[in-house]
């Protein structure tokens, strides 16, 4: 049987399934994504905090949204990015696959951590509380006990290739039951109380709002992406000590 | 195929008969823990009507839980369960006949005892119908969604608590409707459109989890 191929511009793309030929591709990307989060976070920031102008019903406190909102956008977009490498890993039994869900879970933790965090941070000035059972919120705090879930499965179980796959199945089930989940908190929600704050009928945004908001978006994913390719060579280097290549990167001296 | 999934059945249900204790306990913990729940808040009997559906459905949830951990063990350790994965019979349809006995066995019980229970409430007698018809439905969600998270953690080291982590949460749409179709009777808006969501529940479930359960067994018996 041959070996598949997807060939792009002169390279076999299905070449870097291997960890051996990704571990060298990540290591080169990493520098870059990295500094891009950094660069775009840097003005991010400063379009954020010093551009943007005061909002006039919410004053000074609404500019949390700079680091809110990208990151509650990372805590969902990174569930559905591994539940696609971990539904991959299943069907193509690709280890590398698999490496890349794991590698994922603990950044879109972090993210969903933070969206929490800074949520309750916001609605301490504005609603008055830190905490409301809005569809969302709630929502939100589930995600994090799926993540939690996922990574917790995966370090009880000693045998990578069964961690992996159960996982695999786990990350799935999860994401058939995100929407499931949001429907069945926002009806509660309306059922009970209605919703007493809403967040979707924001007044329309200034540029410099908006342009800020979208470099720390792009902070958000350029920062997922370099830690994640990170962790996954560290996931990598872990998992084939014993192999050859590794022990000649060993000899070199250069990780 | 019916020989096969009743033979399964009878010898879940025999097993289960032989060891009654194990079953009176998943009984006893969720009456204990509904009756914990007064002491806990008052015995103002507003406040408990109000809470009574949450507690029960709560207490429910969680004696399905505790019982989830026997629901492949005993099978992995003796090897039953390699004998399941190599018949020829589908494995979906050995896993729907451990997953409805294993209701029969832990949550028709409860769907008994609920409405006794509920008289500790003070819940109108009207809304006792009610209470029982969303336990008969949700019940077995829990049992089908929680038997992926026994699959999954199948002799691990702290199953018990890894099992809670990774099902709790799959567990909340059925929290959800469940003890709002109770909210909802109560408020005169009648629980129908609660008893249609949980049944779509129930046949999403009921179609999809058998294929999750088979391929975690898979997975963990390798």
């Amino acid at each position: 049987m041959s070996q598949p191929t997807l060939v792009v511009g002169n390279v076999n793309w299905f070449r870097y399934a291997s960890p051996q030929a990704f571990y060298p591709l990540a290591g080169t990307l990493v520098p870059w994504f990295a500094w891009a989060a950094a660069v775009c976070c840097i003005a991010g920031l400063y379009a954020g905090f010093f551009v943007a102008p005061t909002d006039h019903q919410q004053g000074d406190s609404y500019r949390i949204i700079f680091i809110h909102v990208p990151a509650a956008w990372m805590s969902m977009f990174i569930y559905l990015v591994m539940a696609f490498w971990a539904g991959l890993g299943l069907v193509f039994n690709t280890r590398l696959s698999h490496i890349m869900a794991s590698a994922l879970a603990p950044t879109g933790a972090l993210f969903t951590f933070i969206a929490l965090w800074t949520g309750s941070l916001w609605g301490k000035p504005t609603w008055g509380t830190w905490w409301v059972w809005d569809a969302r919120l709630t929502s939100e705090l589930i995600l994090l006990f799926l993540y939690f879930g996922f990574m917790a499965l995966q370090s009880a179980i000693d045998e990578a290739r069964r961690a992996d796959r159960a996982g695999a199945v786990l990350a799935l089930v999860g994401v058939v039951n995100i929407p499931i989940i949001y429907f069945s908190v926002k009806w509660w929600n309306t059922l009970h109380q209605g919703a007493s704050v809403s967040l979707s009928s924001a007044p329309t945004m200034a540029a410099t709002m908006l342009a800020g908001m979208l470099l720390m978006a792009l902070a958000a994913w350029f920062y997922s992406i370099a830690a994640g390719l990170h962790r996954a060579r560290s996931i990598i280097l872990e998992r084939e000590r014993n192999a050859d290549w590794t022990v000649q990167l060993a000899r070199k001296g250069r990780p | 195929m019916s020989a096969i999934l009743r033979a399964l059945l009878y010898r879940d249900l025999l097993l289960a008969w032989r060891r009654r204790s194990d079953v009176a306990t998943t009984v006893l913990f969720f009456v204990i823990v509904v009756s914990l729940f007064p002491l806990g808040v008052g015995p103002e009997p507003g406040l408990l009507r109000t809470i009574a559906p949450g507690v029960i459905w709560v207490a429910a949830l969680l004696a399905s839980m505790l019982a989830l951990t026997r629901m492949f063990e005993s099978d992995h350790a003796d090897g039953t369960l390699d004998q399941m994965l190599l018949a020829a019979a589908p494995l979906g349809m050995l896993v729907i006949a451990r997953a409805f006995a294993h209701w029969l066995v832990t949550g028709l019980p409860l769907v008994v005892l609920a409405p006794v229970l509920a008289l500790q409430f003070d819940l109108p007698a009207g809304l006792l119908p009610t209470l029982a018809g969303s336990l008969l439905l949700g019940t077995p969600v829990l049992s089908l969604v929680g038997a992926i998270g026994a699959a999954l953690t199948l002799g691990l080291r702290g199953g018990g608590i890894l099992l809670a982590l990774l099902v709790l949460p799959l567990y909340v749409p059925a929290l959800i409707i469940g003890a709002g179709a109770l909210d909802a009777a109560a408020s005169g808006q009648g629980a129908q459109a609660h008893f249609l969501l949980l049944t779509a529940l129930l046949v999403l479930a009921g179609a999809f989890a058998p294929w999750a359960i088979s391929a975690a067994l898979r997975i963990s018996a390798e």
